[in-house]
Parts: structure tokens; sequence; C-alpha cells
């Protein structure tokens, strides 16, 4: 019953935000227009979205959401000085990532952290959904950076979204 | 300190990443790097409507930013899909 | 102090951007190039929305927090078109400076996508 009414309530709620961002305002009219423009959009769009979005450990989620922040702007520094510097100092390298998540979302967020993060961008991911190929601008030893990688950013999602 | 040094400044940073996008949009080589190109001017379009709107005191610059965003991003992921496919609707 | 903060915030962005395309031109390939758009001038326009944001929540009436959308839709974005490129341009067979050529590692591990 609850999936025929109401799909994604998560979904609803981050388009209610969204919505209420995008009015620049919290007057109540507005927060009710946010629900429901929310509960309705999810609704419609469940036909594209069969899989259910399930977040097991939240505090784990907000840990993992601060300490890819603080990446980025450290790999952000990182990749400047790297364009500024001279460029025989770079080491570009393709390396394969095997992947232990399973589910198409925490795949996507783990590419999408990869790009994000440290000096990496996710490039393809195989057919049968066991290697993300990345492509990093300068690595020394492309074993750290696959076990970097896999502790740092695929652990923690994988206790989000997949616990076995 | 703010309207005397940081938007001069930034105004002219920003305008210098525009100069270099567009050379690296006319001289390629390869498509990629054009749709590269493509993608980084409007990033830099948003960022330059930004700095435009706290020199003015505006906020009417923000709707324009938010459009170039969604616009850019769809053309990016068109052109792109292009490229792998040789086709843009499956 | 609150001038020297947002002026910090812009003189950062700004020039993030400025690096951003000047990795564009300064980088000899495809691959490294697309780092430097994806990663720098993310972070910069991101900055300055952050600045924007302070600016106009101490100089209009009101808490003005939209910016926050757009820097938003940026982050999430960004690496969507990043890995769109890359696969593209793996599609083309571009040439690439790193050490190990993608084929030669699609040879290595079997299953692994056209």
């Amino acid at each position: 019953m609850r999936h025929r009414v109401l799909p994604h309530p998560l979904v609803a709620l981050a388009l209610g935000v969204v919505w209420l961002l995008l009015a620049n305002s919290v007057a109540p009219g507005q927060i009710v227009l946010g629900l429901l423009l929310g509960w309705s959009i999810s609704l419609f769009a469940a036909r594209f979205w069969p899989e259910t979005l399930r977040i097991h450990r939240p505090l784990i989620l907000l840990r993992f959401i601060g300490i890819v922040l603080v990446d980025i702007v450290l790999a952000n520094v990182v990749v400047a000085w790297l364009i500024i510097r001279s460029p025989a100092r770079r080491r570009p390298v393709f390396v394969q990532v095997p992947l232990a998540l399973r589910s198409d979302l925490a795949i996507s967020v783990l590419a999408n952290t990869i790009c994000l993060t440290p000096g990496t961008v996710s490039s393809r991911l195989s057919l049968d959904r066991r290697y993300l190929l990345v492509h990093a601008l300068d690595a020394t030893d492309p074993d750290a950076l696959v076990a970097t990688i896999k502790n740092r950013y695929e652990a923690p999602l994988r206790e989000v979204f997949e616990p076995c | 300190m703010l309207t005397s040094v940081a938007l001069p400044v930034a105004f002219a940073l920003v305008t210098a990443a525009f100069v270099f996008s567009i050379w690296r949009l006319l001289v390629g080589p390869d498509l990629p790097d054009r749709i590269l190109a493509l993608d980084t001017l409007y990033i830099n379009a948003i960022a330059w409507l930004v700095l435009l709107g706290i020199h003015l005191a505006s906020t009417l610059y923000f709707e324009a930013a938010l459009l170039i965003a969604l616009m850019g991003f769809i053309g990016t992921v068109a052109l792109c899909k292009f490229l792998l496919r040789g086709d843009i609707i499956e | 102090m609150l001038d020297i903060l947002l002026s910090l915030l812009i003189l950062a962005g700004a020039l993030f951007t400025f690096i951003g395309s000047l990795g564009l031109v300064r980088l000899p390939d495809f691959y490294m190039r697309l780092h430097a758009p994806t990663k720098a001038t993310t972070l910069g326009v991101g900055s300055l929305l952050i600045a924007s944001a302070l600016y106009f929540s101490t100089h209009d009436e009101g808490v003005s927090l939209h910016e926050a959308l757009v820097t938003m839709f940026l982050f999430i974005t960004a690496p969507v078109s990043a890995h769109l490129l890359s696969k593209a341009a793996l599609h083309l067979k571009l040439r690439s400076l790193a050490e190990l050529l993608p084929d030669e590692q699609a040879a290595r591990s079997k299953g692994d996508a056209r």
C-alpha cells in the first residue's frame, strides 16, 4: 500500500526542499506546495525508478558526506598545484577498481565521489558491473590508489546502501 | 576592499578563464576537447553572472545562472551521447 | 570582517575558476585536461556562490539560500558530464599519456565493456 501511495518518501522530501530553495522562502504555503509537488512528482516518476531508496545507516552517511566535502577542497588544492607546476612531475595512469557494490545507486554515488575527490575521474563501468576504470592525474602507486578508493569511499557506501 | 580590489580582480580572472576556454574550443584537437571546452565555458558563464549579481547587488541574475547550469548540463550529456552512439534518442 | 571574508571567498573562487581553465590549456592530453574543469572550476564556482549567498543574506533583508541550489546542482552534474566525456573519449580511442592504456587493461580483465 505504501508503495502505491508514497513510493519514494525520501525523494519527495528532497524535492520539497529543492522547491523551498528555489522559491527562497519558508512561508507555510510554500512548504505545503513543495511537499505536494515532491509527492506528486515522485508518484509520477515511480514507474521509471522501481528500486526503493533505502538508507540504512544515516550517521555513517553524514560522516561520509563530511569526509567527502573536506576531500573535495583538499583534492582541488592538489589538482591546482599539479596544473601550475612543471608538467614532467605528473604521472597519469589508468587503474581498474574492482567493485564490491552491487546496486545501481551505490555505484553511481561512488563514481560521482571518485570524480569529485582525489585527482581521479571514473571513466567506464564494465558491462558486468565488476570493474570501474579510473583515470588518475598523478599516481605513484596505483595499488595504493585502489586501496584508498576502496577503504575510504566504497566501504562506508556499502554500509549505507547495502548491508548484508 | 570588496568593491575596490576583490571584484575587479575576480572579473579579470574569470574573463581570462573565458579566453582560455575559447582557445581550447577553437584549437580542439578532438571533439571531446571541444565539448569539454563548452562545458567549461558555461560554468565560467555562471561564475561571471554570480559576480555580476554581487557587483550590481541584484538577485535577478540568479535565475539566469540556474538556467545556464541546467541547459549546459543537458547539452553536454546530449553531445556525449551523440559521440557514444551516433544518435541522441535511443 | 565580513567584507574581508567575502573578498577572500570571491578571490579564491575566481582563482580556482581561472586555474581550471588554465589547466584546459596547459595539460597535454585529453584525459588529464578533463580533471581541470571538473574539479577546480566546480569548486571555484561553488565558492563564488557561497560568497553570493553570504552577501545577499547580509545586505538584503532575510536569508538567501537559493544559491545552494546551483551549488548542489553543479556538484551533482559535474562528475556525470566528466564521466560521460571520458567514456566518449575512450570510445573514440583518443591517445593518452597514461602508463597503461585502457585497451591493455581491457585485455587483462575479461568481461570489460566495449
